[in-house]
């Protein structure tokens, strides 16, 4: 009898018994009967594995080149003007060489706080109604709203931030007639493209924190709105943090709406509300737009203004990935 | 001492019946056990004496259960007033891992706005882990983490958190079913002693346990699945495992089935 005999009469499926062994043992019999030596299948595929390894290494190194390099240049390019002036200088009256980023760090600094500070209860509001409140609904309108909420989440999230720009100039516009520019128009801006990122990490943080927990504290007596402050949010507090952090480093490096609407100047301003604002990434883009006759030295600053644009934004992301371990650790 | 009574209890998940037409009278100061195969609704029916099982979206609840003679379930009751007077252990220890074993311990009172002086919340830790049989295991690492703690002395931590607010009813759903065997006994040790001051009723898969540790024991099972599971038998303990009266909670105890 061959193995293959064996494993036909002896195969549950067909329902025959045949032979006197039981169908486990007859495959097992089956089995041991093949040689272990490696035959010519089994070199193929041994190549074939070889190869796709090597592609599949091949593609992480091609991507991680572009990166590496544009690192590469925006350090060596940015290090020529890395000094105490960048710093503490604005551009106003500046027409070649020296002057600094001073009004445009100041005004990406403000316009970012400002936008999270926006941005970031309503991102984190919408998550807690959406998985507190929403989910545990027996209302079909309330599920009902709660789906056109995470449509329209989605949607926001996708829009091109050129398109938020023009929709809050369009805003803003209506309120103080055309061609006003402001920090805070910059800033609400801004939060309109960084709410939805913030919402999402927030609601897939809050709805991983363990149901037995939300149960163990109801059973205790809890109302929900203690339950929800005492034990949901601290529990979930390192994953809201890094939420938050990537909504900031998505937003920080936004050119195209801050252009529209804080637009740009040479000297400094810190009142959000009133007149243009310069930001870090307008900076950059206005020094290489517009070189005077010194070229170099409107580049040289637009290379340091991308480094330190760069630094922050790789600071941002390592901020929230450190924030994000250190909560899954707890979990543990 | 608080009385529980159970009539013609259902409960449903949507349009699931869970439970049919349970009643049930469970004596203050004694522990009723409610056994059962899987499925069989024993831990929604007790999650109905606190009203936990209406959290759940879609679950409801119609009959009546009354808690000293007041009405646990209508629209006159408060769900967050019913649970601080009924204490719940999970199957799965959960102590609250951003807290401290201390903090864990009064969770409850803060859980319900309450504020205590230091002294007197010192206090109320070392009474509720010293009733918990926790406290000369945690006395030196109170402001350490209750993740720290072995499964047994977390669960220990969990009964302690549920004792400090002094309910009349604890509710214990299969606590002990994720334990090894030590901890299973210091468990079922502590539930006799709670007994003098709380009425006890603990679901459990383990008849051995149900024998050991129960006054009162009630059988529940369901048909088939996707049937509701029903009361079969309810009697004390010993008349139950010795002599039912239904063959069901006959094939049961013997092993037949579940």
């Amino acid at each position: 009898m061959t193995g293959l005999d064996l494993i036909e009469v002896d195969s549950p499926v067909t329902g025959s018994t045949g032979s006197s062994l039981a169908p486990g043992r007859a495959q097992a019999l089956w089995r041991s009967s093949q040689p272990l030596a490696s035959t010519r299948r089994q070199r193929r595929r041994r190549i074939k594995d070889r190869a796709m390894t090597a592609a599949l290494a091949a593609c992480a190194l091609i991507a991680a080149v572009p990166l590496v390099s544009l690192l590469w240049t925006t350090v060596s390019h940015g290090l020529a003007r890395l000094d105490p002036t960048f710093f503490n200088q604005s551009m106003r009256g500046v027409a070649g060489v020296g002057g600094g980023a001073l009004h445009a760090i100041w005004g990406s600094v403000l316009i970012t706080l400002a936008a999270t500070a926006l941005a970031a209860p309503v991102g984190l509001g919408t998550a807690l109604w959406l998985v507190e409140c929403a989910d545990r609904s027996r209302s079909a309108l309330t599920s009902g709203l709660a789906r056109a909420v995470r449509a329209v989440v989605g949607v926001t999230a996708g829009i091109p931030s050129i398109v938020a720009g023009l929709f809050v100039y369009a805003l803003i516009a209506l309120v103080a007639g055309p061609g006003y520019r402001s920090g805070l128009a910059g800033a609400i801006a801004l939060a309109v493209i960084m709410t939805p990122v913030v919402e999402s990490a927030c609601e897939e943080v809050l709805a991983r924190v363990p149901g037995e927990l939300r149960e163990g504290a109801l059973a205790l007596g809890a109302p929900q709105w203690r339950c929800v402050t005492s034990v949901i949010l601290p529990t979930a507090r390192p994953g809201v943090i890094s939420g938050v952090l990537l909504g900031v480093s998505r937003v920080v490096g936004e050119t195209a709406p801050l252009l529209l609407v804080a637009g740009f100047t040479d000297s400094m301003n810190l009142n959000l509300l009133d007149g243009r604002m310069a930001s870090l990434p307008v900076y950059i883009y206005s020094q290489w737009q517009n070189k005077g006759v010194q070229a170099a030295a409107y580049d040289a600053r637009a290379w340091t203004a991308a480094l330190v644009l760069v630094a922050l934004v790789l600071a941002l992301h390592l901020t929230a990935r450190l924030s994000a371990r250190w909560a899954t650790r707890k979990e543990h | 001492m608080s009385h529980l009574q159970l009539d013609r209890v259902s409960a449903y998940y949507g349009a699931f019946q869970a439970v049919a037409d349970v009643s049930l009278n469970i004596e203050p100061c004694s522990i009723t056990a409610l056994i059962g195969p899987s499925g069989c609704g024993k831990s929604t029916l007790l999650r109905t004496i606190n009203r936990l099982h209406e959290t759940i979206p879609g679950a409801r609840v119609t009959g009546d259960v009354r808690l000293n003679g007041q009405d646990v379930l209508g629209p006159g009751s408060d769900p967050v007033e019913v649970r601080s007077r009924v204490g719940m252990v999970f199957q799965r220890a959960n102590p609250f891992p951003t807290m401290s074993i201390s903090e864990n311990v009064l969770a409850g009172v803060k859980l319900r706005g309450r504020r205590l002086a230091p002294k007197q919340a010192e206090q109320v830790v070392e009474r509720s882990l010293k009733a918990a049989n926790l406290w000369q295991e945690t006395k030196d690492r109170l402001k350490k983490s209750g993740a720290g703690l072995s499964g047994g002395q977390q669960q220990r931590l969990c009964i302690a958190r549920a004792i400090a607010v002094q309910p009349e009813v604890l509710l214990m759903d299969e606590p002990c079913s994720a334990l090894d065997p030590a901890s299973t006994a210091a468990i079922e040790e502590l539930m006799v002693t709670l007994k003098s001051d709380y009425t006890v009723v603990v679901v459990t898969h383990n008849l051995a346990q149900a024998a050991r540790v129960s006054d009162q024991t009630a059988f529940m099972s369901v048909d088939r699945a996707g049937q509701p599971g029903r009361l079969i038998e309810h009697g004390s303990t010993v008349s139950l495992f010795n002599a039912p009266t239904q063959t069901a909670t006959c094939d049961y105890i013997a092993g037949k089935f579940g």
